[in-house]
């Protein structure tokens, strides 16, 4: 029995909401400068720097990891990416 | 100065929220709890944050949140500072309102909170309408803007929120962008080592009630600086200091083109002239004010 | 110890003796020598609290709210417009289930403006699902005061209580209250206790986004709250009662074993009432009264009158002749209704004798307007 309105932290709160897509990035990681500016603007924290990542620590690594579970497809790591890494294609059904 | 390069890693905006794609409030809310940490208690009101957590028994917001009705965010905060005091708590309860609750039907308890010198930081996402409800004009949407209630352009200009609260004589008052995030992160780090009201405001253009394509929420906002439409400052004890690019334009940067800006968005895309015009008066006006008062070393 | 002073002050002391860590109030005619004597206990350093002085009283229930949510024993109090402007914020502290204690000094909603006693303002509060007391002396104001902490904070109740007494008549009057000592106060209460709180070591949202079904559960909890409250309030009393020698229960009787007709009446006029029945008693009639003190939860099962005369200060236009007790009672025997009293006219023992025997004649409807 619910008693109040109480939520706990999910990730998922609204279920995989990649499948919001019309467009999807995609990334040629090979231009990357490893600047952050799709990490940071990204509104739905959907993008990982790969230097961030536990596995790659130590390493000389460039480039970023789309998480397409829960990207919702907005563009703006595509439009505002400084070196063009990111392109949006349309998303096959 | 703060970079992108060093924000912490730790997000606490969890990913699959219910925010529209593009949505700039949580481009706000991910820097602004990077800089603030999670030590905090949110006070949201009905607003499109209350939408963007996602549907009990979830919540994509790692902090505690208390959802508040829309006039109450700023008296709710002030119990929650209150009692965290009594429990010698550090927490620091942060309002995260919209602009309709902080300019419309929030301003009263915002102003009484403010004046008591409430220990707590006020952040107002302002992306200058009602989005939540559906974009309907608030006193913070522009002139000549078209919402679901200004069919033919809203016929008054904005009221100006951050020279209201930096009447109250509160220790830090400052506006930002989610298209500068470095100076976002800044104010917010500032904001949380001071004591007493806290108020920053947030420019934060919306791509469904601006009508623009929702990969463009960042360019516009950047815009909105460069033009000089919307301008970064920080206020403490008073003292205003333009910053980022804004300092830039003070110091005599060319302002981008106005026409730019309005162009890109569907909401004034039956501007005339002279509507133009009229904006563009208002905007020198602004700046001419600006150049007067601070541009002094 | 024996203390005479008014019913504010009376409704600031016991306050004060149940330890709220935050108060937020707002002044309003006829509450404020409430709001008055809290503050001025909080800066003389005998009140360890937080006084919150709000700009309004939509304020007030959303600065409870705030600090009860996280984690405090909370107290306001209010009257008349304040109440109502508080309205939204009252549902939301229920909904929440946050056990705030509030004072309501009834007083009439303009307009024209009119600060007198009235119970519009707190009937017009009965579906928010706050547990509502209606208080007849300044001794009932102190102890529903003490006990409604404990109530509000029960485990299996977890809603805001409301306790409401007439304005000037209660609020202005000074009568003689037994005050208890503090450190007796103290072992009737607990350590405050809420049923959630926020807290950054275990992040939660409270409030966002419910879908229909998960709301209406929250409902059917809350429903069932006000059900135990039931029992937890004559639970409470009958305790209140042992350690402190008073208790009330949810309807007092007075004369009614034996009684053709009963009085049911709440606040000052069930006090007028007590005079009355002697009155009608010594005419030879078997008058009895039942004084409603709790009408959320509304304990019907304790009407078993065969007639009753229920006299209602408070209006809900367009349900019958308009009394709401009388329209919540009407099913439950031979039932006469009077609205008297409204915007403080004067309901005295004698008015109340000529009602009864109106009643016995079958005459009912507004006193002094429509019958008299």
């Amino acid at each position: 029995m619910m008693e109040t309105a109480i939520s706990y932290p999910t990730e998922g709160g609204m279920g995989k909401t990649g499948t919001w897509r019309i467009f999807r990035p995609v990334v040629d990681n090979s231009k990357c400068i490893n600047c952050r500016i799709c990490w940071v603007y990204c509104p739905d924290a959907a993008i990982k720097m790969l230097m961030d990542m536990p596995e790659n620590e130590g390493k000389d690594i460039k480039g970023i990891e789309i998480d397409y579970d829960y990207c919702k497809g907005c563009g703006i790591c595509a439009n505002e990416c400084p070196v063009k890494a990111i392109k949006m294609e349309r998303e096959e059904k | 100065m703060a970079s992108i390069k060093n924000f912490p890693k730790e997000e606490y905006v969890l990913k699959g929220h219910a925010a529209c794609p593009g949505c700039p409030i949580t481009i706000a809310l991910r820097t602004a709890l990077k800089a603030l940490g999670n030590d905090v208690t949110l006070i949201v009101p009905a607003s499109c944050s209350a939408v963007v957590q996602s549907l009990v028994p979830k919540t994509s917001f790692n902090v505690p949140v208390l959802n508040i009705a829309f006039a109450a965010s700023a008296s709710a905060a002030s119990g929650v500072a209150a009692a965290l005091k009594r429990l010698g708590k550090k927490t620091i309860p942060v309002v995260w309102a919209g602009d309709g609750g902080s300019y419309d039907i929030g301003i009263q308890a915002l102003s009484g909170a403010l004046e008591r010198r409430e220990d707590f930081i006020y952040v107002c996402y302002n992306n200058q309408m009602y989005s939540n409800t559906g974009i309907q004009r608030s006193g913070a949407t522009p002139y000549g803007a078209w919402t679901t209630t200004t069919w033919t352009g809203k016929k008054e200009m904005q009221k100006e929120l951050a020279e209201i609260v930096m009447a109250h004589h509160i220790p830090y008052v400052a506006t930002a962008s989610i298209a500068y995030l470095d100076d976002l992160y800044e104010k917010m780090k500032k904001a949380k080592e001071m004591e007493g009201p806290r108020y920053i405001e947030i420019f934060s253009p919306c791509p469904p009630g601006w009508r623009f394509d929702m990969s463009k929420t960042v360019e516009i906002a950047r815009l909105a600086v460069q033009t000089g439409s919307w301008v970064l400052y920080e206020a403490i004890n008073g003292k205003i200091e333009f910053t980022s690019y804004s300092k830039m334009l003070l110091k005599g940067r060319e302002r981008k083109p106005i026409e730019d800006w309005l162009r890109m968005q569907g909401r004034f895309r039956h501007l005339t002239e002279e509507d133009i015009k009229r904006i563009k008066e208002a905007i020198d006006e602004k700046w001419k004010y600006y150049m007067q008062i601070y541009n002094k070393d | 110890m024996k203390v005479i002073d008014t019913g504010n002050h009376i409704a600031a002391l016991a306050a004060k003796m149940a330890r709220p860590e935050v108060i937020a109030a707002y002044p309003i005619t006829p509450q404020t020598t409430v709001v008055e004597r809290l503050a001025q206990y909080v800066e003389r350093g005998e009140l360890d609290a937080e006084f919150i002085r709000v700009e309004s009283e939509h304020s007030a229930m959303a600065a409870c709210i705030g600090a009860s949510a996280t984690g405090v024993r909370t107290f306001t109090a209010t009257a008349s417009h304040g109440l109502l402007l508080m309205h939204e914020m009252i549902h939301w502290a229920a909904l929440a289930r946050l056990p705030i204690v509030m004072i309501n000094v009834n007083r009439a909603i303009g307009p024209g403006w009119n600060i007198w006693s009235d119970m519009n303002d707190s009937m017009a509060q009965r579906d928010t699902g706050w547990i509502q007391f209606y208080v007849s002396s300044n001794q009932e104001i102190f102890d529903t005061v003490i006990q409604a902490y404990r109530i509000a904070e029960h485990e299996d109740v977890m809603l805001p209580v409301m306790v409401s007494y007439d304005g000037f008549i209660l609020s202005h009057t000074s009568m003689a209250v037994d005050v208890p000592e503090q450190e007796k106060v103290d072992s009737f209460l607990h350590e405050f206790n809420s049923m959630w709180k926020l807290d950054s070591s275990h992040p939660i949202t409270h409030g966002n986004i419910i879908m229909p079904d998960d709301y209406m559960e929250v409902r059917y909890s809350m429903k069932k709250a006000m059900d135990n409250a039931m029992k937890i309030i004559e639970e409470v009393d009958e305790e209140y009662g042992k350690k402190f020698g008073r208790s009330y229960g949810l309807v007092e009787e007075y004369k009614t074993e034996d009684a053709d007709y009963v009085i049911v009446a709440t606040s000052a006029i069930a006090s007028e009432a007590r005079v009355a029945i002697d009155v009608l008693r010594e005419k030879g009639k078997k008058a009895g009264l039942a004084r409603l003190r709790v009408h959320r939860p509304m304990p019907f099962s304790r009407f078993n009158y065969d007639k009753m005369i229920v006299i209602d200060r408070a209006v809900s236009l367009g349900l019958g002749n308009g009394g709401i007790i009388y329209n919540e009672l009407k099913s439950r025997g031979d039932v006469y209704g009077f609205v008297a009293g409204l915007g403080g006219k004067d309901v005295n023992y004698k008015d109340i004798v000529k009602m009864y025997e109106m009643a016995e004649k079958g005459k009912e409807g507004w006193y002094g307007v429509e019958v008299d």
